[in-house]
């Protein structure tokens, strides 16, 4: 090309010019481990399914939560939600409503008729599962995609162990647990009811299983002596709630006094209530702060007329006297009789102190150790007697029907590897998304959405569902308000923010790409990620 | 501020973009398309504030005017990084002349645009601080009282960073530059002295002025947008922290701005025709020293021989800027000092 008088070159563009040797760190996309998804013992990737609900797409949300969890609509009942007590945004405003949009895509999953995935090509391999509780409906379900055939045996009339015949309706309704249920079923599992396991050695040989996974929980109301009149009436919580469930409630009178502080005491103070008894009061013998039950439980329970006698224990009852001692806590915060007694008029006792597992069933399998009345189990949730998994209420772990779903998942997981020869290394998990990995700069504040409760006095006597679902609209808003820990959310930042134009915008999902023949390594995308998604790592120079 | 509010509760109104905006919620900057009028491969440091403020600002003003801008450009790091013969950075059209004359050159391009009946054509000069402030002061202030039709921009890093980091009228007091020791019982730049731009500026009863920092992208965009739809002079000073002259890190360019307009330094705002209409209000009240410890250019006022008087009357100014623009409203957060950044000193 002819150039003007005195200009010998012609001109070019800068793109000629590397500039990305000048770099001596490099920026990398990551994907950190979110706390939600950190903290849920189910093993759900929290952050994954509120991206799809984010943008409205409640089935791939809903798709993305069952591939962990396939009990939605019951988890967004009746989940402790540890994940929103870990939850990132507590330090902004209010946790992310994360159970409650579990329900939402639950509920709707329901409603739209939406079906668990197919299957798994069939394996030959046959698992005896033990159990139809939390823990043995998660296996089931998970084996079943793994393909391998499952035979589910309950002692029990119907499944859904402590989900039908603890958690009262009025959390839980029933035909929520069977839509859940039924679900599972559909993928083709063979069920056996009213069928007691009493032996798993005998069992395994007769049914040629490759492998069993026990779920039996813990059934038995534990009791402690208390010196009570002939005609005074103590029933133990879970027997009591089970009677309710079975539609056949004992007669316990007007003032019914629960004795323990766990949920199960709540509930069946809140059962007691909707069964007429006029006065409903707990006795516990430590104080609130101390106090296991879950806080909603109990602002609950009072909002319908629950009473609390804190600091105190049962002595003896006799007749229609309960006779309490009072308690103090010591400096350790442990209650110590203060010998003053006291009086309360009541018609029936409920004991609601904890559970006991049955364990006779492996009374005769080789190799088992039984610590404080739970079945050890290894990391991969096998106990001693190889090919016998445990999990759920029945080994030692928090009792929650959501540990109960995480033990069944993982021991699926298990099995699917001791069937198949396989031992599996262990996969290291992300690095955490931790607050301070955060700019929150661009997170507007939003408050929380709360979900309506039924209005107290309907709640009194019917065992109507209390705690209502989200509408779509504040649902969405909810998903929303997620900040995306660790994982991008393609917000732009990065692509915006760059002095170099040395992002490449993907786009539709894919997220985005560093040039690094542009980028000088200033590590501003770093820093303006509101997410926490970008790294910057040493060169190697 | 932002002029549409985004109730978009994942990200607010600050993020460049995200997936579930709609186009017209999303900046300039979030579009894979957009202009880039500063191409890759140019010279500007690391984490250079001035080169992504162009950008920003380019990209907004060709969006708005169809991709029909000529900008005209005065000596500084934005010409020397951009455009060393023969390569060139610029994906629009650009002219550089001199150090001081880039007002005058742009109301030569408007006037040979407006003879060729070119008024499609917009007309963007710019200049970093001492391009404005300082020896382009005459023939900015001439542009502006002839009221020609040129958007003026000006990208202040507080100083002649291309020279070598020398003070200009637009450095802020006690900070060091090459011509403003850290020594004496004044260290620094000195206190009283300097020029507040536009306010000068709207003292020529222009069209439209505006602040803005390269941290809010929002609102940079929509006041460059909302200046093209405008014609005779306009003004916008855009602050652009400069990693190399203030000695922050290079990845703390968009956190120094923040913190400039959180801590009420800089003001941003808006007005028309001599008259203040609009203020970005304080999100998270910050106080000076937050700002301050990140730059090494204030490292005099930390460490062992501190100055927190002189501290203490940087803060004066904050507030004085404060009071004066109203930054200050009910959603505004008071952040107190973090104990982590006191440890911040360089
Ligand atoms: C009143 C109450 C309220 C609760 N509320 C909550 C709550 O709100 N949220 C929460 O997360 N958790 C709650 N829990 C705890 C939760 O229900 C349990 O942790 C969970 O159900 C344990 O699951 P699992 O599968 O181990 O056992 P289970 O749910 O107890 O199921 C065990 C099943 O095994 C069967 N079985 C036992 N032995 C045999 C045998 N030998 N042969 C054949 N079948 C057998 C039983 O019939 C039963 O169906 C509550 C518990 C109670 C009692
Ligand atoms: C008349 C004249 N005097 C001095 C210079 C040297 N010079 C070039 S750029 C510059 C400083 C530029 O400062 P500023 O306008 O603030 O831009 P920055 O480099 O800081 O972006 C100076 C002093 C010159 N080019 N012309
Ligand atoms: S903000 Fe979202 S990703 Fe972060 S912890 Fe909460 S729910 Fe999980
Ligand atoms: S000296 Fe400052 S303004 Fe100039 S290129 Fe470097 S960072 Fe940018
Ligand atoms: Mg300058």
């Amino acid at each position: 090309m002819e150039t003007p008088f005195g200009i010998t070159l012609d001109v070019g563009s800068s793109r000629a010019n590397h500039t990305g040797s000048w770099r001596v760190e490099r920026p990398v996309y990551v994907d950190r481990l979110p706390p939600c998804n950190d903290a849920c013992p189910a093993g759900e990737n929290i952050q994954g399914w509120l991206y799809h609900a984010e943008s409205g797409d409640y089935e791939s949300a809903w798709r993305a939560l069952v591939e962990e969890n396939p009990l939605p609509a019951i988890m967004g009942r009746v989940c402790f939600h540890p994940c929103e007590t870990a939850c990132n945004r507590v330090r902004v405003d209010d946790a992310v409503g994360i159970n409650a949009v579990e329900r939402f895509l639950g509920d709707l999953a329901i409603e739209r008729g939406w079906t668990l995935p197919e299957p798994g090509a069939d394996t030959g391999k046959r698992i005896l599962v033990v159990g139809s509780g939390p823990a043995g409906l998660s296996a089931t379900y998970h084996l079943r995609r793994l393909g391998h055939a499952v035979h589910l045996v309950d002692s029990s009339h119907q499944l859904g162990g402590m989900m039908r015949y603890g958690i009262p309706a009025y959390r839980l309704p029933r035909d929520v647990l069977d839509a859940e249920i039924a679900r599972i079923l559909a993928m083709g599992v063979e069920v056996t009811l009213d069928h007691v396991v009493d032996d798993v050695e005998q069992e395994r040989r007769d049914g040629s299983y490759d492998a069993v996974f026990l779920a039996v929980g813990a059934q038995i109301g534990h009791r402690v002596s208390i010196p009570a009149g002939d005609s005074s009436r103590v029933v133990d919580a879970v027997t009591f709630l089970h009677q309710v469930a079975d539609d056949d409630p004992p007669l316990l009178g007007r003032r019914v006094v629960v004795y323990g502080g766990g949920d199960t005491a709540f509930d069946a103070a809140r059962t007691a209530r909707r069964l007429g008894a006029t006065d409903a009061v707990i006795v516990y013998r430590r104080n609130r702060e101390h106090m296991p039950a879950n806080e909603e439980e109990f602002a609950q329970a009072l909002g319908e007329g629950v009473t609390m006698r804190w600091l105190s224990t049962v002595n003896r009852f006799e007749g229609e006297r309960l006779v309490l001692e009072k308690m103090r806590l010591n400096e350790a915060g442990f209650p110590e009789p203060t010998g003053e007694l006291e009086e309360l008029d009541a018609d029936a006792l409920v004991l609601a102190l904890g559970q006991d597992t049955d364990l006779s069933l492996l009374e005769r399998a080789p190799g088992v150790v039984i610590r404080d009345g739970v079945v050890e189990v290894a990391p991969t949730m096998m106990t001693g007697d190889a090919g016998v998994f445990a999990g759920g209420d029945a080994v030692p772990a928090d009792r929650t029907a959501t540990v109960a779903v995480g033990h069944g998942k993982h021991a699926a997981r298990s099995i699917d590897d001791y069937v198949n020869g396989r031992v599996r290394e262990a996969v290291a998990r992300h690095e955490l998304a931790s607050f301070d990995r955060l700019n929150t700069w661009y997170y507007s504040d939003a408050p929380r959405t709360r979900r309506p409760e039924l209005e107290k006095i309907r709640r009194q006597d019917t065992f109507d569902e209390v705690v209502q679902g989200l509408t779509e609209e504040n649902a969405l808003f909810e998903a929303r308000r997620c900040l995306s820990c660790g994982n991008c959310f393609e917000c732009d930042n990065c692509f915006g923010v760059c002095p170099d134009n040395a992002v490449i915008k993907l786009g539709g999902g894919e997220r985005y790409e560093i040039d690094y023949d542009f980028c000088k390594g200033c590590g501003i995308c770093v820093s303006e990620c509101p997410c926490g998604a970008i790294e910057m790592v040493p060169e190697k120079i | 501020m932002t002029k549409r509010p985004v109730r978009f509760y994942q990200v607010g109104s600050f993020a460049v973009g995200n997936r579930l905006l709609t186009d017209d919620q999303r900046t300039v900057q979030s579009d894979p398309n957009r202009t880039n009028s500063i191409d890759s491969g140019h010279r500007a440091c690391q984490g250079c504030g001035e080169a992504l403020g162009a950008r920003y600002a380019l990209d907004a003003a060709m969006r708005a005017a169809a991709g029909r801008v000529v900008t005209v450009n005065a000596t500084g790091c934005l010409e020397v990084f951009s455009t060393p013969y023969p390569e060139t950075s610029w994906r629009v059209p650009w002219l550089h002349s001199l150090f001081g004359n880039a007002p005058a050159v742009a109301t030569g391009v408007a006037a040979a645009l407006r003879v060729k009946g070119r008024e499609d054509v917009r007309v963007v000069g710019q200049a970093g601080d001492g391009g404005t402030v300082d020896i382009g002061f005459g023939t900015l202030s001439g542009m502006f009282e002839r009221n020609d039709d040129v958007l003026f921009i000006c990208y202040d890093n507080e100083g002649y960073m291309n020279t070598g980091v020398q003070r200009s009228a637009a450095t802020p007091p006690a900070a060091r530059t090459a011509t403003t020791d850290a020594v004496g019982p004044e260290p620094g730049n000195v206190f009283g002295q300097g020029k507040d731009l536009p306010r000068i500026a709207m003292a020529h009863d222009i069209a439209y002025v505006a602040t803005a920092t390269v941290a809010d992208l929002h609102d940079l965009e929509h006041k460059v947008e909302h200046a093209m739809t405008l014609r005779g002079a306009r003004y916008i000073h855009i602050l652009v922290p400069c990693p190399l002259g203030w000695g922050s890190a290079s990845s703390d360019t968009i956190k120094v701005a923040r913190l400039a307009k959180e801590s009420g330094l800089f003001p941003v705002f808006e007005a028309e025709n001599g008259r203040v209409t609009s203020v970005s209000p304080i999100r998270r009240r910050t106080p000076v020293e937050e700002y301050l410890r990140l730059q090494r250019r204030y490292a005099h006022l930390f460490g062992a021989h501190p100055r927190p008087d002189i501290v203490t009357r940087l803060q004066e100014i904050a507030d004085e800027n404060i009071a004066r623009y109203g930054l200050v409203n009910d959603e505004t957060e008071e952040i107190p000092v973090l104990e982590e950044a006191k440890e911040m000193v360089h």
